[in-house]
């Protein structure tokens, strides 16, 4: 029974509880509890505006090297014009919201952690609590509310650049055909997949967030605390994403053949 | 009032506080000594709820706060005011934001009801004109006065003062010592000052605690400990090593 493998497990699960119960706390502190919009606006800049160079980089060149290499096969059996329709469907339902979560997850995860880890280590969360103020409302709220609204934001321009990157490198580069390339793309990407899309990037950003507000609250001691919480958000929320994507993927993709 | 019953902490397999029993009366002031890493800190954290014990009770006014979750302690929290060991200031915010972060919910006050508060209480602190700068801008003893004025800006019934004269020179010692007389004085403050200072220890304490083994050795006033008899006591006051410390 008490292998170290048990003992991993049993402090995984329980990580994981925790981790559900700060969840829990913010959503009933959501409700109950005034959000101040100074915070929200400074979190919304700091995890959204701040991030958009990263993200962009990101979307354009996943949409640039995917419509090259969707273009080299297609070619060998005459499809190039599907090659953008290819690109728009990937990147609406998978490569836009998982790469911006990943990104977000190694900029945004991390400083979280760090921040917090940092105010934990110097006292700083106990000076708050002394001064009536709970960290789930005064720390974690205002970050995961913003995470969540930024998130899907932030997808929608990844797509949107990744998909006007494809489109220039497959016509002027590549020489697609523009006409039909288009027709494909419009007749192939629907609604639903920016729909999947930006469902999926909401439940990123609370992913990233909460993580990295748990890891934070939750640091070891000095700087090295600090360090490992920091190293471990952005590990655990990377996974967590490529993980949660792929059963959304089925979820998502069920209920909306469905509906 | 604040009670102690059978208090029992331990971190890992060490225990830091083994049956401590204290009571301290309304408007009273008291001194905790001890040496140091001998749990004074982990002691007043315990008597605001940051730090749970592993047995006993705590009781502020009557109500045992053990078993209470965050949101009860956070009522309960109002009445206190603490000065941390490493002051704790806010290290995003200004001087003057984190003295006036206590007031950040209280829609009863103006902005300027605020701004006032907050520059009295860095008068009264020796502060004035620091209101702008980054608490990564001030030496430690001014960050330690800076935590003070956030502590008792908005005047709590108790305040708990973890050493609140270490690394300060003796000149603004002594004008703190005065500040925490002022306060306790003003308002009938409950108040706990922990401290390696005999000097301040003397003169703020109605009592002085003794924090040794793990638990209170000596509950007496000022002049008692002073005049004590005892050797644990007297090696601590006049500051005298165990000769079993000498390595070298
Ligand atoms: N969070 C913690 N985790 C593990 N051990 C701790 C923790 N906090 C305190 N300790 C241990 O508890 C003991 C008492 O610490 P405490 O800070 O209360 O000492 P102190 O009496 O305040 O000392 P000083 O006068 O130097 O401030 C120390 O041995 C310390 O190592
Ligand atoms: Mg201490």
């Amino acid at each position: 029974m008490n292998s170290p493998g048990t003992k991993w497990i049993a402090e995984w699960l329980g990580g994981l509880g925790r981790i559900a119960f700060l969840a829990r706390d913010a959503v009933k502190s959501l409700f109950t509890f005034k959000v101040a919009w100074r915070d929200l606006s400074y979190q919304i800049y700091f995890i959204g505006v701040k991030s958009q160079s990263v993200v962009l980089v990101t979307g354009a060149f996943t949409g640039m090297v995917l419509t090259a290499q969707t273009y080299f096969q297609f070619h060998k059996v005459h499809m190039d014009t599907a090659t953008l329709a290819v690109v728009g469907v990937s990147m609406c339902s998978e490569l836009g919201p998982v790469l911006t979560g990943l990104m977000v997850a190694g900029r945004v995860g991390a400083a979280i952690a760090a921040e917090l880890g940092t105010m934990r280590v110097t006292e700083q969360i106990d000076a708050l609590r002394t001064l009536a103020t709970h960290p789930v409302d005064y720390l974690v709220v205002p970050r995961l509310s913003a995470a969540h609204i930024a998130l899907p934001l932030l997808t929608a321009e990844s797509i949107a650049l990744g998909i006007g990157a494809g489109y220039v490198v497959g016509v002027y580069l590549l020489g697609i055909d523009p006409a039909y390339s288009w027709h494909n793309l419009v007749k192939y990407t629907k609604a639903v997949d920016v729909t999947i899309g930006l469902i999926k990037s909401f439940i990123y950003g609370g992913i990233v967030a909460l993580v990295g507000c748990y890891k934070g609250l939750n640091c070891g001691e000095g700087a090295e605390g600090v360090g490992r919480a920091t190293t471990e958000a952005v590990v655990y929320s990377s996974i967590a994403i490529l993980i949660a994507n792929f059963f959304l993927t089925l979820v998502l993709g069920k209920l909306f053949q469905i509906l | 009032m604040i009670e102690v019953f059978d208090l029992k902490k331990a971190f890992g397999a060490s225990p830091i506080l083994d049956g401590v029993n204290l009571r301290i009366e309304k408007g009273e002031s008291v001194v905790i000594i001890g040496r140091s890493g001998g749990g004074k800190s982990v002691l007043l954290k315990q008597l605001i709820g940051l730090l749970k014990p592993d047995a006993g009770r705590v009781e502020i006014e009557g109500e045992d706060i053990v078993p209470m979750d965050e949101r009860r302690l956070l009522r309960v929290r109002q009445k206190f005011g603490m000065l941390f060991q490493g002051a704790a200031l806010f290290d995003s915010m200004t001087v003057a934001e984190n003295v006036a972060f206590p007031f950040r919910r209280r829609h009863d006050l103006t902005p300027a009801d605020v701004a006032r508060k907050v520059t009295e209480a860095l008068a009264m602190v020796e502060l004035s004109g620091a209101e702008n700068k980054k608490p990564s801008e001030l030496s430690g003893g001014m960050r330690k006065r800076v935590g003070l004025a956030r502590a008792i800006v908005y005047q709590p019934e108790i305040v708990l003062y973890d050493e609140p004269t270490t690394g300060l020179d003796p000149i603004v010692s002594d004008s703190i010592d005065q500040l925490i007389m002022r306060v306790r004085d003003r308002l009938q403050v409950t108040t706990v000052v922990v401290t390696h200072d005999m000097r301040s220890a003397r003169r703020v304490g109605h009592r002085i605690l003794m924090l040794h083994e793990k638990r209170i050795y000596a509950s007496a006033t000022p002049e008692e400990i002073f005049a004590s008899q005892d050797p644990v006591i007297r090696r601590f006051i006049e500051g005298v090593s165990d000769p079993k410390e000498h390595y070298f």
